[in-house]
């Protein structure tokens, strides 16, 4: 045994050998997905969960899943969803990963359909489906189109019990609430496993695998105001970089035009699908001005400005002046019932407002990460060698948010997310499994290996002096907040990167006060800080680096977009704390490249 | 948790159960004083967030914080309900509030119980769709009043507030299935789409499954999603006796 606790250190030569054929870091809905697939093929394999898997954050995705299944519209087009989903990247998504998104999805939705999820329905007894923003016919010229398939405003809940119901039909076992600390790569940088703990009895182990998929979801918490679950802390981000991998376009961060004013709690786009819209303290529909054609439905990053706009030059609502108002009243209760119940219940909690008789009061809130771990279509972990071209990791996948497989590039689409998650995270599974059939051949990890990966948390579990984590978190959440908001610039960017650099000192001498063994929520909280902290870095160098505009990255000092220079993804890593570039993909293999032009709505 | 910006602060007098087993001692029942916003109401999970600032070592479950997740079950003030969409103005009572963990399953630590049993309960209803009908690459069709018989059933969180506010489920949590595996049993039950209904009954049909429900309807109480288990029961129960006729 070896137990966390007790103020000891953990070494390689105590610390058991769990052995899997693959292992899955996270049970949201890309993990479960992959899960679902590596059961049905008789390997052995682990889900790791530091939350029971139902509780992972999938289960807060409200308005729906984007897909040409062709429902509400018989003529619609997976082409079609593919331009919309590139020209809502700002030209940076890699447009291999999206075709094979935008293709692969219907069959996938069909699936889940199958599987159970209960999808609202049309009257044709088809599965219903929404207007969203960033969507259009006919290569943006044949207007709205409706593409969302909604379980009314409950979608992520639906499709992550349905995939958690799918797992237990499967066999598939589960590693509940296990805190995956660090990666166990070997001397040729192939993943071995990870060093992992129970969390209820403190054990830690080395869970060695010949396949280790990253599906550890987001890292909304680098932000003090964040639509995301208080468990989104880039755990898998933050070991990626700590084992010396690449990260890509962190500077790409999506701030949902409508949190829940003061609270952060999300308010679905399916909101503004249904025919809400924003006003300003005037009661103007504002967003008629800034996109006349899909007003409300423009893309995120374009509403979030607009409304940040609205209430920098004065016209925000409110005592403080400081957000906006989502209107809803006109829909009427019986839709707000039918199509939106949950966004009526959050209002009444968190808003104590009810939206069919009085405007929710929402602002833009940090909400998903388009950057993260690149990945191929196959979920294979992309880095990047000293001369600037890729190299894959062996026996590594990430999927999810906690990938960038690239199919948001700079700017998701709503909807596009619960897509990414299932599509990725089944390719990931597939090609594990096809890896399998032709046999892995991955060198055990040496000693020094395993205890490299055990030097962070033994950092904690032996800190004897030092601040309280929860103390340095907020100070990061602070200039995170403060800093590389909805509008950058270089000199607060840098001032902010000062800062980071304070609270990293500070947090490598961090004091872990209790050492007990048993369910330690503040170890846990602890080793997610240091995650965090790598996320909230590279998110600054990476912005601060970025001289442009483009998508969600808004630049006072570059307030243009310079496809010249920055056609490309943004790499990073630890070590040098510098960025390079990597090419974008502009080779789909059915369709032809969309090539860049002004992305207007 | 987002640090509360407020001018005015009042004192809440919080008391939280803790236990940890592997020092051996007992249980208790631990008292704190917490500064608290006077002119906003926050949520109890909040309240939970602002008494571990004072000490890190207190151990409870929390994720979404928005009543969506179902981690954060606990019993507050004598009732079940998630700490992250109870209001402090909900519950508190002459300024005190009591945090314990839901009764009737083994404790782990503090407001951490053990979920096995209930999570067993609900793997035994096969919590998923079986269906005969042959896959075309296609949904499943369902009429709209199909769908709609799915609300109310569908939107469970799992966060165990019910089953374990039901003195049925504490005296048999082997044999009886208890209030939230049963609303799930009842969601096949009534799925268009699902092909094995008579199966689903036959499993039920024995003296403690469904039958040891007494219609007390605490888990009705409970449910922070406002969902009706005793309802489900209830019309399993119906099935089961026409069934037998």
């Amino acid at each position: 045994m070896a137990m966390n606790g007790n103020g000891k250190a953990l070494d390689a030569n105590s610390l058991p050998v769990k052995e899997y054929d693959g292992i899955i870091i996270g049970g949201g809905g890309s993990g479960l997905m992959s899960s679902l697939q590596l059961a049905q093929s008789g390997m052995n394999t682990a889900v790791i969960s530091k939350v029971f898997p139902t509780r992972s954050h999938t289960v807060s995705a409200q308005g729906g899943i984007t897909c040409a299944i062709a429902s509400a519209d018989p003529n619609d087009d997976w082409r079609w969803h593919m331009y919309d989903t590139v020209k809502g990247s700002d030209f940076i998504g890699d447009q291999d990963s999206i075709e094979y998104m935008c293709q692969e999805g219907p069959a996938t939705v069909f699936e889940l359909e199958n599987m159970g999820l209960p999808f609202s329905r049309t009257e044709e007894g088809k599965i219903y489906q929404r207007a969203f923003g960033g969507q259009s016919k006919d290569y943006g010229k044949g207007g709205q189109a409706e593409r969302t398939c909604a379980a009314a405003d409950r979608t992520g809940h639906a499709l992550l019990h349905t995939l958690y119901q799918a797992n237990v039909k499967a066999g598939t076992n589960f590693l509940s609430e296990w805190f995956a600390v660090d990666l166990v790569l070997n001397s040729e940088n192939q993943a071995t496993g990870v060093i992992a703990f129970e969390i209820e009895s403190g054990e830690a182990y080395f869970l060695k695998a010949k396949a280790t998929v990253l599906a550890t979801g987001g890292a909304g918490r680098i932000y003090k105001s964040t639509t995301n679950a208080l468990i989104n802390t880039g755990d898998g981000t933050g070991m990626a970089l700590r084992a010396g991998l690449a990260v890509q376009d962190m500077e790409m961060w999506q701030f949902h035009p409508t949190g829940i004013h003061g609270a952060g709690t999300l308010v679905t786009e399916g909101c503004r699908g249904e025919g809400g819209y924003l006003i300003n303290k005037d009661g103007e529909r504002f967003m008629e001005r800034y996109a006349p054609n899909a007003k409300d439905l423009a893309s995120r990053d374009v509403v979030a400005r607009s409304m940040m706009l609205e209430i920098i030059e004065g016209r925000g609502c409110g005592p403080e002046a400081d957000h906006c108002f989502l209107k809803l009243d006109h829909l009427g209760a019986d839709l707000l019932h039918k199509r939106l119940p949950g966004i009526t219940e959050l209002s009444k909690t968190f808003a104590g407002i009810d939206p069919a008789e009085h405007p929710i009061p929402v602002v833009p809130t940090c909400h998903y990460a388009m950057g993260g771990i690149p990945t191929n279509v196959n979920g294979q972990v992309i880095t990047q060698k000293a001369d600037g071209s890729d190299s894959l990791v062996e026996g590594l996948y990430a999927a999810g948010e906690a990938a960038c497989v690239s199919v948001h590039g700079g700017n998701r689409l709503g909807g596009n997310s619960l897509l990414d998650l299932v599509v990725f995270g089944r390719s990931a599974g597939l090609h594990i499994e096809e890896s399998f059939k032709q046999g892995i051949d991955i060198k055990d990890p040496s000693k020094e290996d395993i205890n490299k990966a055990l030097r962070n948390i033994n950092r904690v579990n032996i800190s004897s002096d030092g601040e309280n984590a929860s103390v340095i978190k907020k100070d990061l959440q602070e200039i995170m907040q403060t800093s590389f908001g909805v509008f950058r610039r270089e000199d607060n960017m840098e001032s902010g990167i000062k800062v980071i650099e304070e609270i990293r000192a500070r947090a490598e001498s961090l004091h872990l006060a209790d050492k007990s063994s048993r369910f330690n929520t503040a170890r846990i909280e602890a080793l997610e800080l240091l995650n965090l902290l790598e996320v909230a870095e590279a998110t600054a160098i990476s912005a601060n680096e970025r001289k442009e505009s483009r998508g969600a990255h808004s630049r006072d000092d570059f307030p243009d977009r310079d496809d010249e220079n920055w056609l490309k993804h943004s790499i990073y890593f630890k070590g040098n704390k510098e960025i390079s570039k990597r090419d974008v993909n502009f080779r789909p293999k059915i369709v032809q490249a969309f090539q860049p032009f002004a992305r207007t709505y | 948790m987002n640090s509360i910006a407020t001018e005015q602060i009042s004192t809440l007098k919080i008391s939280i159960y803790r236990y940890d087993p592997d020092t051996g001692n007992k249980p208790f029942m631990q008292e704190m004083d917490i500064d608290i916003p006077s002119d906003k109401d926050i949520m109890v999970l909040d309240a939970l967030h602002l008494a571990k600032e004072q000490d890190p070592s207190i151990s409870f479950r929390r994720s979404c914080r928005e009543g969506v997740c179902g981690s954060d079950g606990m019993n507050i003030n004598g009732k079940n309900g998630l700490g992250c969409i109870t209001p402090l103005s909900e519950v508190v009572k002459k300024n005190k509030l009591e945090i314990r963990p839901l009764p009737g399953l083994p404790v782990v630590k503090d407001l951490i119980v053990d979920m096995t049993q209930f999570v067993d309960q609900y793997k035994k209803i096969r919590p998923y769709l079986i269906s005969d009908k042959e896959d075309n690459g296609k949904e499943i069709p369902q009429t709209v009043e199909d769908r709609d018989k799915l609300d109310g059933l569908y939107e469970c969180i799992l966060c165990g507030c019910c089953s374990t506010a039901c003195p049925s489920f504490w005296w048999n949590p082997d044999k009886f299935l208890g209030p939230a595996a049963l609303l799930q049993a009842y969601r096949f039950i009534s799925d268009s789409r699902d092909t094995a209904r008579e199966e689903r009954l036959d499993q039920l049909e024995d003296a403690f499954s469904v039958f040891r429900c007494h219609g007390i309807m605490n888990c009705v109480s409970v449910c922070p999603k406002g969902l009706n288990p005793t309802k489900a029961i209830n019309e399993i129960k119906k099935m089961l006796v026409k069934r037998a006729l």
